[in-house]
Parts: C-alpha cells; structure tokens; sequence
C-alpha cells in the first residue's frame, strides 16, 4: 500500500504548529499503525530530518501511551481499539491519513504528535486510590463481593487512561476517565470508606483542567476499551450525594 | 502509604447547594431540573391548547380557568402568577447554567481540530443545544408579545384569547415562524430528555435502552400537537 499522510509538527509547547506532509510506500497491510509511523521516521531519520515524534509503550493497548487523532477520530476508525492495536488493513491504498494531536486545555501539547496528560494524574491523586493496611498479603476472597458489582467494576477498571475520551469529547470534558478511575472503587465494599470523599475531590480536581459534559457520547464511542456513559450517570450520583453528606472534614 | 489530599483550612462549609452549584456538575443538575419543569410546561401548554380543537368557548373559558386555579381558595390569578414565577426562574436558571458550561467549555478545548472531526455518535441535535436553545428563547419573546401581552399580535384590542390565537396564525410569516421555533424544540427536546437521566444520575441497565424511545415519543406527541396548530389555522381546519 501506498499512502499520503498528513501530520501535525510543531517543535514545543509554544511553537506553532503545522501540517507535513509524507508520503509511506510499500506499506503491509499486516503491519500496524506505530510500525507504519515507525518505517517513515526511518526514512525521514536517513534524510537527516526530525523523526515524527508520537507516544508509545506497551504496543498491545494495556498500557494507554499511545494515542493521537487519525482521520478526525480518537485512535483511529476501528471501534475499541487503541492505535498500537490498529492495523493497515482498515486503510486503502492510496488513503490519506490526517494526523493530530489530543487537543484539549487539560492536554498541553509537547511535541508533534505528544501531549502532556499529567492533568489525569492529578484527577487520580485526588482520590483514585483506596486506604488499606500494608504487610502481609491478605487472603484473596476474604471479603464478599457481589458477582453484578464484581464484573461492573472491572469494566471500569478497564481504562488504560490514554486520553481519548477527552480528545474526543467536544467539550474537552474528562468525564469518562474520571468516572472509570472513581467507580472501580466506589462499586467494591473497599472503596466504601473513602467514597464521597472521593468522589468529591476527583470531581472537583477535573473540572480545574477539563470541560464539562453534554451527554454526546463521543467519549464511549472513542474509548479502545468501550467504557459506558453508565458510569458517568453513577459519578454524578455520587457527587451529589457527597454535597450532600457536606461533612467533609478539615 | 499514607495519602492525604489537601484539605481547607476551616471547618465551616458554604450552603450544599451553593456549594453543589459552584462546580460544572452541579450546574448540570440545574440544567436537567429546569429542564424537566420545562418538560413539564410544555407538555401542559400543548395539552391546554388542544381545545382550540373543541371550539372557541372551550378554548377560552379554559384561559379563564387558568387564572382561577383554586380559586376561590387563592386570589384571582395568584396560582398563575405562581406558576409563572416557578417558569421565569427555571427558565433563568436553565439559560445561566448553560452560558457559564459553554464558557467552561471553549476554555476546555481552546483549539478546534485543523483536521476535519468525524463525529461517530454525537448527533445534529446534541451538537446544536446551544442554538436551538437561542432560538426556543427569542421564539418565547415573541410568543409572549404575540399572545400573553399582546401588543404583537395582529387582533384588536379586547379580543378572546382565541381570535388572537388566529389573528396571529393567519399570518403566513408567524406561522412559519411557529413551524420553525417548534421544529427547534423538538431537536432541543430530542437530546435533553434523553440527556437529562445522565445528568440526573439516574442509571439503571434494565431501562437505560428505553430512554431514547421515551424522548423521542414526548418529542413527537408536544411538537407534533404544537405544529399542527398553525397548520390547522392555516388550512382553514379551525377559524
Ligand atoms: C421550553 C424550553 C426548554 C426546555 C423544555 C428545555 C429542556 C432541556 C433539557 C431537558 C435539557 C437536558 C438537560 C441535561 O442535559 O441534563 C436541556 C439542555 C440544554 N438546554 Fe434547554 N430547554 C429549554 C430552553 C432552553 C433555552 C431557552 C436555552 C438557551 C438559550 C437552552 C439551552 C440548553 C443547553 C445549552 C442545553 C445543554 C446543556 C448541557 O448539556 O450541558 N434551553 N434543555
Ligand atoms: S502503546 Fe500501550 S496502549 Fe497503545
């Protein structure tokens, strides 16, 4: 295959920005995306010019690394897959493929293709975690979960935190990720001490970097890991329950 | 690990609800309960209308009646006058709120996209709240100077509430005017009926499937009842 990219370049934070265009030839169908980007900054490392830079670790989507808007859609045209996972195959010959960046106030970009999410760590601080005693391993299955809550917090376990859903939300909103990082622990009996309090802070963290919701969908529809809205509607619950409660200590 | 998340200096808490609309979500809980109190109203207003399909002594004693709700229990015209007060501040309140997370939001995305977007879910409707919204608004101005004020409207003064009501929809352009405001609130109801159970927080898997039919069918049966009022005046159906 034979193809005309379009990729954002811009050489720092406050750089401008603009489109290149490359060109990548006798591409495999078979390969995949990064392997793709990875044999045009070969080439353009031979011709002695700056390679493309993009984010990428894991190369399996577990990891959340990777990530960019191909086409005008988060990770690419395939349904819940990451674009490490995306392979030539879902493009033609002769395709032009738009590169770009996430772009949202919350995601400063880098360079090129590479966003600073730091902003999701914050969100996570503020009360993505659960409180137990170190030492010895508890023993597993020593607290009963019920089967419905076990399998809906993993779904929400399963965010990779790449940042798709705030590139693909029109608002730049961070509902999604927020949502995942708040209910894998406010549906299990461990994340029950912390839980308003959580969702209070997360919440309140989020809005300092991301917009807010207008119930879209594009978030879901972006995700790799098809993460549900459902848990948006849960956090909002329970953040008003949390004001509510307005016991917050000092 | 001890973690501790920073915490504020005094003990003393602002008012929840002062508090709960401090934040974007917050806000959204104001955006949905104003909503469905405009669901409310504009449900009643399409049903009320209705007996302009009876005849004009219906249409108009049913006006009367409006002003005597508990009456004589309540002052003449003082459950309207309530009822109206709740609609202003709702109204109020919905528009705020959606200024302020519009604000919020340009500021969240300060850059569009170079490239061209490719919505995958996001439809017409949810991506134009904003603009059917005006358009509901400035339509609501000139609905209130047409009928409930009446210095817009075509009638003579001292006429029935339903000669203005076909004074004013004789009119080619105000029917069509009509036509459109009305079409616009449908695609605004089309996305906030659904849109509001997200915002409310109320999920549940069992019926979450039903929401879309739910606001499609409240969309067809208010807009379709309001569209054909126009149209009914002018095809002559009603004169
Ligand atoms: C009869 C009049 C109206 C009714 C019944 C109505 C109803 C609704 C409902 C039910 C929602 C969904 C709330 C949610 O997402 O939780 C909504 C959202 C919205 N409305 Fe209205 N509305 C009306 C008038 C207006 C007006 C006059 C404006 C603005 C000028 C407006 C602007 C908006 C906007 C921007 C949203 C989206 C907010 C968001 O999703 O963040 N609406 N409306
Ligand atoms: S590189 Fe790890 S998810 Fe794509």
């Amino acid at each position: 295959m034979n193809l005309t990219l379009r990729v954002w370049r811009q050489a720092g934070p406050d750089a401008p920005g603009r489109f290149e265009t490359y060109r990548a030839t006798d591409v495999s169908p078979d390969s995949s995306f990064l392997e793709m980007l990875d044999a045009v900054n070969e080439e353009l490392i031979g011709d002695n010019e700056e390679p493309i830079e993009f984010m990428h670790d894991c190369r399996e989507g577990i990891c959340g690394t990777c990530g960019m808007m191909i086409n005008g859609q988060a990770h690419g045209p395939r349904a819940e897959t990451a674009t490490c996972q995306l392979h030539m195959r879902s493009f033609s010959d002769g395709d032009e493929i738009v590169l770009e960046p996430w772009r949202a106030a919350g995601f400063p970009i880098v360079k090129d293709l590479v966003v600073d999410r730091a902003a999701f760590d914050r969100i996570i601080e503020a009360g993505g975690y659960i409180t137990v005693d170190t030492g010895s391993a508890p023993d597993a299955n020593l607290i009963p979960i019920e089967k419905d809550a076990a399998d809906l917090a993993m779904d929400a376990a399963a965010c990779i935190g790449c940042g798709a859903c705030v590139a693909a939300c029109p608002n730049g909103a961070a509902q999604l990720f927020t949502s995942a990082k708040m209910q894998q622990l406010n549906l299990l009996p461990q994340g029950q001490p912390e839980r308003y309090q959580r969702a209070e802070s997360m919440v309140e963290v989020m809005e300092e970097h991301f917009g807010s919701c207008t119930n879209m969908g594009e978030c879901e529809a972006a995700c790799p890991k098809g993460i549900s809205i459902d848990f948006i509607a849960m956090m909002n619950k329970d953040y008003r329950k949390a004001k509510f409660k307005n016991r917050r200590t000092a | 690990m001890a973690t501790s998340t920073s915490q504020p200096a005094s003990t003393k808490r602002t008012p929840f609800l002062v508090e709960l609309y401090r934040s974007a979500l917050g806000k959204k809980y104001v955006m949905a309960i104003t909503g469905i109190v405009g669901l409310g109203y504009v449900f009643a207003h399409m049903v009320g209308n209705l007996k302009l399909y009876q005849s004009p002594e219906d249409f108009n004693r049913y006006a009367e009646f409006l002003r005597e709700l508990l009456y004589p229990i309540a002052p003449q015209s003082a459950v309207l006058n309530i009822l109206r007060l709740v609609l202003i501040l709702a109204l109020v309140g919905h528009v705020v709120a959606a200024y302020q997370l519009t604000i919020m939001n340009r500021r969240a995305r300060p850059e569009s996209y170079r490239g061209k977007r490719d919505y995958v879910v996001a439809d017409f409707a949810a991506r134009t709240m904003r603009w059917t919204g005006v358009i509901v608004l400035l339509f609501l101005v000139y609905h209130l100077a047409d009928l409930t004020w009446g210095w817009a409207n075509p009638a003579a003064a001292g006429a029935t509430p339903y000669e203005k009501v076909i004074a004013s929809f004789s009119v080619p352009a105000v029917a069509a005017f009509y036509l459109v405001a009305n079409l616009a609130l449908g695609v605004h109801l089309y996305h906030g009926f659904w849109s509001l159970f997200q915002s409310m927080g109320w999920t549940n898997r069992r019926f979450n499937a039903w929401r879309r039919s739910l606001a499609i069918a409240f969309t067809v049966v208010v807009v379709g009842g309001n569209l054909s009022f126009p149209i009914a005046v002018q095809v002559g159906l009603i004169s």
